[in-house]
């Protein structure tokens, strides 16, 4: 079964928000809510400042907290993947998973369910990247099976240095950041 | 040197600009203190009903828990539903949360104890139930015929009263507990505090309506002993938050010098805990009468806590410069 997860290059990376206005253009998210956002956290001492930017999404988390917590079962980790997926039609709208998500990754979107990144499972399914992945101008994103030893991101994962989001938050992230 | 320089900037939407993206408003909290509130009633109308079966006066020993206070119980959990109703994004799916057990979450076991709720509740009322009842559903007098006299019937209802008032009013703290993202919640002792907030609540409503000076007395005893294991249960929450991870500490900050530092500080402890613990025991050593002042300001505070803890919850977070 596979793993799918994501690994992002910090050094290509250059924050255009491609990916941001791809996701809103193929998932038609709602005004004023985004699947993917970036981020940009600046370190050091003045005149050695270190910048990195982040694409950011939800991560997929091996240990989803957003899962667990859902009253209904319309959070679930798809059979296929293991992507988190949230079924709208089994979800009340209680919220216990957007205040669980450590990321802020979910919103309610305005029909009442949670909404979220669903790696595009639409594209996936068809052999095709996720939208933010197939539009990124500097190819800083790569996706594909963790568990598959000869894919590329299991590849990137063994030859650079890389870090996840709040690993101690203790949900085993699925999205990597080279360094 | 120049100082250590570190900023964080995120496009994300969040509900500190977009207030419509705030996850509990105002139903929540409401909910929690009204679902409290319930658990109070059923462990002291529970517990009266237990000791009831023993002694010759059990109409004189919490008059009230053994009468009046499950149709409030009833009440207070009608109304902390359709709080939590409100809240709801999707409301029409709502039956969803009885197709399913989810045994890892919280608040499907919340819904499944709440629906429990209601049959011991109305067990509790046909003990003793009103006039007004039996008049308008004659239907009910078989059965309350059958419960009349059958003291192992009051013992079973009062212990099962108890067992589910401990089960509600636990899991209106674990509910929060469990959603680890927000470090405030972390913690284990949110589930005796409220159930504890909520204990304190119901004996101070049942001092203030007691008819009888003998239960009143007692009930405020009783009060006083609660909210002083609530505030020591306060204390015991910041010191775990205070020496855990930066998250944590930082989250206790919120209340400590935080943005809620005076409403926590004032509206909870002081005016919801200690200044009515000393109304009630001057008012227990009859050193003053007693008036509603004290049973009102622990409801107030009981209010208070639920909105500290779930605002001020929902503003702390792991920090995201790592």
């Amino acid at each position: 079964m596979a793993r799918l997860g994501m690994v992002i290059d910090t050094r290509r990376c250059v924050g255009c928000m491609d990916c941001v206005v791809a996701c809103k253009t193929e998932n038609q998210t709602p005004d004023g809510m985004n699947r993917d956002w970036i981020t940009y956290a600046t370190k050091g001492r003045y005149p050695d400042l270190s910048m990195t930017i982040r694409s950011e999404r939800c991560n997929h988390c091996d240990n989803p907290p957003c899962v667990t917590c859902c009253p209904t079962g319309a959070s679930h980790v798809h059979e296929w993947g293991g992507v988190v997926l949230v079924t709208k039609g089994e979800c009340i709208g209680c919220k216990a998973c957007l205040a669980s998500c450590p990321y802020d990754a979910r919103y309610v979107h305005p029909e009442g369910y949670a909404d979220k990144c669903t790696f595009c499972i639409h594209r996936v399914e068809k052999g095709q990247d996720p939208a933010c992945v197939s539009v990124c101008p500097t190819h800083c994103m790569h996706f594909g099976d963790l568990d598959d030893p000869e894919s590329e991101v299991s590849r990137l994962l063994a030859a650079r240095k890389h870090h996840a989001v709040l690993p101690e938050a203790g949900t085993k992230p699925r999205i990597f950041y080279l360094e | 040197m120049s100082p250590a320089f570190s900023e964080f900037v995120s496009t994300a939407h969040s509900p500190a600009t977009d207030p419509h993206l705030h996850v509990w408003g105002w139903e929540i909290p409401v909910y929690l203190f009204l679902g409290g509130f319930t658990a109070g009633i059923m462990v002291l109308s529970g517990w009266a009903l237990w000791k009831g079966r023993k002694n010759p006066r059990p109409h004189t020993t919490f008059a009230l828990a053994s009468s009046g206070l499950f149709l409030l119980g009833l009440a207070t959990i009608s109304l902390g539903m359709l709080a939590l109703f409100l809240d709801l994004g999707h409301k029409a799916y709502v039956w969803r949360l009885y197709l399913t057990v989810e045994p890892w979450s919280p608040m499907s076991w919340g819904a499944w104890i709440l629906l429990l709720v209601y049959p011991v509740l109305a067990a509790g009322v046909l003990l003793d139930p009103p006039k007004a009842l039996l008049r308008y559903v004659p239907a009910l007098r078989p059965v309350v015929g059958w419960m009349d006299g059958r003291p192992a019937v009051r013992h079973t209802v009062g212990f099962v009263s108890i067992v589910t008032g401990v089960a509600l009013g636990i899991y209106t703290g674990i509910l929060l507990s469990a959603l680890g993202a927000r470090p405030l919640w972390s913690s284990g002792l949110l589930g005796p505090l409220f159930l504890v907030s909520g204990l304190s609540t119901a004996a101070a409503f049942a001092h203030w309506a007691s008819p009888e000076p003998e239960e009143r007395v007692q009930l405020a005893w009783l009060d006083n002993l609660f909210l002083t294991i609530e505030l020591g249960t306060i204390g015991l929450l910041l010191i775990g938050l205070l020496t855990s991870t930066e998250a944590h500490a930082e989250a206790a900050r919120l209340l400590l010098g935080g943005p809620y530092t005076a409403v926590f500080w004032v509206g909870v402890v002081f005016m919801g805990i200690l200044l009515p613990l000393v109304i009630q025991s001057l008012a227990v050593t009859h050193r003053i009468i007693h008036t509603p002042i004290a049973p009102i300001l622990v409801m107030l505070g009981g209010l208070a806590l639920r909105f500290v803890i779930v605002s001020a919850g929902q503003l702390s977070h792991w920090p995201r410069l790592s």
